[in-house]
């Protein structure tokens, strides 16, 4: 990208007269050479093959050299990041839908794990062994509430339709 | 291999994954030795963090041994030990240039706010993590450092984030000598910033949290103050009365979007999420700041906004400085650190833990059972 800032300032009276350089907020975390105001003209290095879908934010212009290839969208959760990517990072309509599509992205989990045969063992993912070591009146506690609350549910639910 | 595998909030596994290939010229591919469970973890174990696929293996804190290099590879070859940044970097673009490896320009194509991080998301690059037998380590000869001889690989798998994060957590903060520094959070990376705050002459550092045993662990791991925020009535004016009504010169929030202690926060923002996380921290960390002061953030947030006192910040004239570790650049001083005895990072490491029992392993950290800092998770192959 061409840098528009013109080089010659000296139409300008007083151009630069305080600047201070070593007034860097930036220092020591970076080691300022403001190349960036050449814009995006670094060598690149080689490019990764783009064999995968492989969003990019709308926010750069292209894929970066290398890149992730862990789970490339699929599915309906797939098809809600392929909506949130044509919104920039700036939009609730990009960070928003990939939250939802998350949690689509769970239940199509359950689904995949069905579908190849295996049941989750939903109590295992949640680590509740160690609830059962370290934490087992609160491990209790929990499956009591949580028993309480099925039951009043069941009970409120077969009210319903026995009234 | 073995690998976690992230089925939803609060809900992980080990299971059987392809290993990693060489995809890229530049790529390592390194056979995982130690690998760490970290607070930010938690972020995306909770289901916080926007673009977590399910299937996704996280992990961003590990060692390893190279096993196969592309064939751009120069510095390392297989058969070494490694200690690989949690930051993915190119070494090539501006930023990297000028030592921002965090923010590194070519390695996050999803978002351009954060460099790629290992395991940590697509929001940071897509990458599988490290909680596995094996990972593929992208720039390889950028990040990646030879770990010393007769280094502990307990000590390097913390120099891959809890350090360096928790010592430029110090840095950003310009400690003058004789500052009071005070620090919200006493998990792994607050613990090592109260460390590393004496190193840059802090003459007084306070850590307030509100788990006892962790504030415990501070108080003699770091000869600090440390304070539980639930004894006080509002830990505001607990820093304001401590000194002397000024504030203090430094404050560091290390502790990110699972902040407790304010009920509004935790619930718009880690219950309903209607903000990117709990900013409980952060506002504290603002009010509690002298006037002029600077507050250093290293705890992490979400992409989207946050309630926080912006006026605060103002008014008062404050310099906010925040950004994820420059590992790489911080990473020449911190091992002489450790080779010369200044900083323990080992002493944090509490639960050491089969990878086959990740599920444990998190459920463990995230509930702080057992007195857990810091779980090391160690594959098969490495035992």
């Amino acid at each position: 990208m061409e840098n528009k800032t013109p080089k010659d300032y000296s139409h300008i009276k007083g151009w630069g007269i305080d600047a201070d350089p070593k007034n860097d907020p930036t220092y020591p975390m970076k080691h300022r050479t403001d190349a960036e105001q050449e814009g995006y003209s670094w060598e690149r290095p080689t490019l990764q093959d783009v064999d995968i879908e492989v969003l990019h934010s709308i926010e750069r212009p292209n894929v970066t050299a290398v890149f992730g290839t862990s789970m490339p969208p699929s599915g309906l959760s797939g098809m809600i990041r392929r909506f949130a990517f044509k919104h920039s990072e700036n939009s609730y309509l990009h960070w928003l839908p990939l939250l939802m599509a998350d949690r689509v992205n769970v239940v199509e989990g359950v689904l995949d794990d069905f579908a190849k045969g295996t049941v989750p063992n939903i109590f295992a993912e949640k680590g509740w062994k160690a609830d059962w070591e370290h934490n087992r009146s609160g491990l209790i506690q929990k499956v009591g509430i949580m028993a309480l609350v099925t039951t009043a549910a069941v009970l409120l639910l077969t009210r319903k339709k026995n009234s | 291999m073995l690998a976690m595998n992230y089925r939803g909030p609060q809900r992980v596994r080990i299971d059987e994954k392809p290993e990693p290939k060489i995809l890229h010229p530049q790529d390592a591919i390194v056979r995982v030795t130690r690998s760490c469970i970290c607070g930010s973890d938690l972020h995306l174990y909770n289901g916080n963090v926007p673009d977590t696929r399910v299937g996704m293996t996280f992990g961003h804190e590990f060692i390893g041994e190279v096993i196969e290099i592309g064939s751009e590879i120069q510095k390392l070859k297989v058969g070494d030990m490694v200690i690989v940044p949690f930051n993915i970097a190119c070494g090539k673009c501006h930023f990297c240039k000028q030592g921002l490896f965090g923010n590194c320009h070519e390695s996050n194509s999803q978002a351009t706010a954060v460099g790629g991080i290992f395991g940590y998301s697509h929001t940071a690059g897509g990458y599988d993590g490290g909680q596995a037998e094996y990972v593929r380590v992208p720039y390889a000869d950028v990040g990646p450092t030879v770990i010393p001889p007769g280094m502990d690989p307990d000590d390097a798998v913390l120099l891959t984030d809890v350090v360096p994060t928790g010592y430029q957590a110090a840095e950003m903060g310009g400690i003058q000598k004789g500052d009071t520094v005070v620090i919200f959070g006493a998990g792994p990376i607050g613990i090592m910033a109260a460390r590393c705050s004496w190193l840059f002459g802090a003459g007084r550092v306070i850590v307030i949290d509100k788990v006892e045993y962790r504030l415990e662990f501070v108080r003699n791991y770091a000869n600090c103050e440390a304070y539980n925020y639930e004894e006080m009535d509002d830990p505001v004016v607990f820093v304001k009365k401590t000194t002397d009504w000024m504030g203090a010169d430094v404050v560091i929030d290390a502790v990110g979007a699972e902040a407790t202690g304010n009920v509004m926060q935790t619930i718009t923002g880690r219950k309903l999420l209607l903000q990117a996380g709990s900013a409980t921290a952060a506002h504290w960390a603002v009010n509690s700041v002298k006037k002029g002061g600077i507050v250093s953030i290293v705890g992490i947030y979400g992409p989207t906004d946050n309630l926080f006192p912006l006026g605060n910040v103002v008014n008062k004239g404050i310099t906010i400085r925040a950004n994820q570790a420059s590992v790489k650049r911080l990473l020449p001083r911190l091992i002489d650190h450790v080779q010369n005895g200044i900083l323990n990072p080992k002493a944090l490491i509490t639960h050491r833990v089969p990878l086959e029992d990740v599920a444990d392993a998190y459920h463990i950290f995230s509930e702080k059972l057992d007195n857990c800092i810091k779980p090391v998770m160690i594959p098969p192959s490495a035992r």
